[in-house]
């Protein structure tokens, strides 16, 4: 399937919840959704375009937070990113490690450095942080503060 | 039967490595496993927020020693990306040698480590030994053994000088006997045979649901290699093949990596033979705001970093996703049902690097530190308006 194809494709099947598409350039594409479809998009793009999942990013942007799921198309040397945008009062989105397991360590990481939760992973646990780092405190926010003035881990040393 | 728990870690006593693995069996097979680590976390996504452009590639390179390449590479890959520019041929030239240089002593470190966890320390002396005359071309081409700081956004630092070609290649072309000789040793060795066939097998339909990379796909016979897929650098220009082998068990990443050791030293000898006249820098200077990707093939696998610009000096989001991070979960469907000994060399087979995963970088020697993050943030903004003032801007 070529670049069009795959655009058109999406556009045929969720018209109503692509909000822009900015084609960066041959080998990137930015497609920004509403979070309700990231379930149904990425087994789209995962099972019948057959796009691999590389990873998700997670961004505080201080007033709303973003995630970006990037898919890579091998075969046409595509990366699509799936933008989607979460308010910060309501921080939750669909799980995708249903659909395939590889989204489960990322949406844990997400879960604990960012604060977003995600409904439907099977265990939500913590990945990286230690266990007695306090409930709530997320690292990778911008409004982060230390919350132990003596660790070191915090300092960015 | 009763169920027991092996804890193995929190400091893996073969990898050597913080991780802590948990182990259930049933009198000699593995029924459950599951991992907890973060015992190296230190924030690296988020010092990088705190850096410059410039010194972000030096923050990355400490990712992970191994990887000492990749991760500038991708980076600085994903910051061109921003711009929508591309470096020099020369530099590209240049990048592709370092990061095959580099594949080739990862590749090697871990055959001698595989053959040291299967308690076969022939194999191990071999290898290493083999290692050393890598990174004294290493050496000689980048003034380091490992931490080369070759890159910068834009192209790299330091050229190849014409007069160490010959001896560079003089001293590639001494290794392949050897490795020929290993590679034989190794095929045919019974003992291998034994402990790595039909070992920890990951199928192919498996390894595309955990979106497994580099060899440990490879193996199980899916053709996916960022180099060959969505070339960058100089491998689009030079000719090679990509090593895809079909059963996913042990034996077959070992043969993966040892074919690709072959396959690298084509490059290196190519790239060197055809190496391009002109500029190793395109000289960037401001980042404009925009976002950034950039992926490549480290020996483990596909290299992931995320760049966010606002405009500034810094980057406002910088995500790392190295290969290990999607390569680890499929223990999950390779170590379930065999024995504990298998264990220990599936879950090396991948070839892990936790340091990688969890994004440590700075080494802290009991609490004493040089700098604190004021302090980095204080002396970025100072070099960042020395040299502005330099270059007569402002």
């Amino acid at each position: 399937m070529n670049r069009q194809e795959i655009l058109q494709g999406l556009h045929e099947r969720f018209p109503e919840d692509i909000t822009n598409v900015f084609e960066k350039s041959a080998k990137r594409v930015y497609i920004e959704i509403k979070a309700g479809v990231i379930v149904q998009m990425a087994q789209y793009l995962f099972k019948e375009i057959g796009a691999r999942f590389n990873i998700a990013s997670g961004v505080d942007n201080r007033d709303n937070m973003e995630i970006l799921y990037h898919f890579t198309e091998e075969t046409i040397d595509l990366v699509i990113s799936l933008r989607v945008t979460l308010q910060k009062t309501k921080l939750e989105i669909d799980s995708l490690t249903p659909v395939f397991p590889a989204a489960q360590w990322i949406e844990q990481e997400i879960h604990e450095l960012l604060g977003i939760n995600f409904i439907g992973h099977p265990q939500l646990k913590r990945l990286l942080l230690p266990e007695d780092w306090p409930e709530g405190v997320h690292p990778l926010r911008k409004d982060y503060k230390e919350w132990d003035p003596n660790a070191i881990r915090d300092r960015g040393v | 039967m009763p169920r027991t728990i092996i804890p193995i870690g929190p400091y893996h006593p073969l990898q050597e490595e913080p991780e802590f693995f948990i182990l259930t069996v049933e009198g000699e097979t593995v029924v459950d496993i599951d991992l907890r680590m973060g015992y190296n976390h230190r924030g690296i996504e988020k010092l990088c927020e705190r850096q410059a452009y410039d010194q972000v590639t030096f923050v990355v390179e400490r990712v992970c020693g191994i990887c000492s390449t990749s991760h500038p590479f991708a980076y600085t890959q994903a910051v061109e990306d921003i711009l929508s520019v591309e470096a020099p041929p020369r530099a590209r030239y240049i990048r592709t040698i370092t990061a095959e240089g580099e594949r080739i002593h990862s590749h090697l470190l871990w055959l001698g480590l595989a053959g040291h966890f299967l308690g076969y320390n022939t194999i191990f002396m071999w290898c290493w030994k083999l290692r050393e005359e890598i990174l004294d071309v290493m050496e000689i081409l980048s003034g380091n053994r490992n931490n080369y700081a070759m890159f910068k956004v834009g192209g790299v630092w330091r050229d190849i000088k014409a007069e160490d070609i010959p001896t560079v290649l003089k001293k590639i072309d001494s290794i392949i006997p050897t490795l020929e000789k290993l590679k034989k040793a190794v095929m045919d060795d019974p003992v291998l045979h034994a402990r790595t066939k039909g070992i920890g097998i990951l199928s192919k339909e498996a390894a595309i649901n955990y979106c497994a990379l580099g060899p440990t796909a490879r193996a199980s016979g899916i053709a996916r290699d960022i180099r060959k897929n969505c070339p960058y650098g100089a491998y689009a220009e030079i000719d090679w093949e990509m090593i895809v082998a079909q059963n996913g068990d042990v034996f077959d990443k070992v043969v993966v990596r040892i074919n690709e050791l072959f396959e690298s030293i084509k490059i290196i000898k190519a790239c060197l033979t055809r190496l391009p006249q002109g500029e190793i820098d395109c000289g960037i200077e401001d980042i404009p705001p925009g976002e950034g990707i950039g992926h490549i093939e480290a020996p483990r696998g596909e290299c992931f970093h995320y760049v966010r610009s606002d405009g500034t000096n810094r980057p406002v989001r910088h995500k790392i996703r190295a290969p290990t991070f999607m390569n680890l979960p499929t223990f999950k469907e390779t170590v379930i049902g065999g024995s504990i000994p298998d264990a220990a060399i599936i879950l090396a087979a991948i070839d892990p690097c936790y340091c990688c995963t969890e994004r440590m970088a700075v080494l802290n020697r009991k609490g004493e530190k040089l700098f604190t993050g004021e302090d980095l943030i204080k002396l970025s903004q100072e070099k960042t308006e020395k040299i502005k003032s330099k270059m007569g801007r402002k």
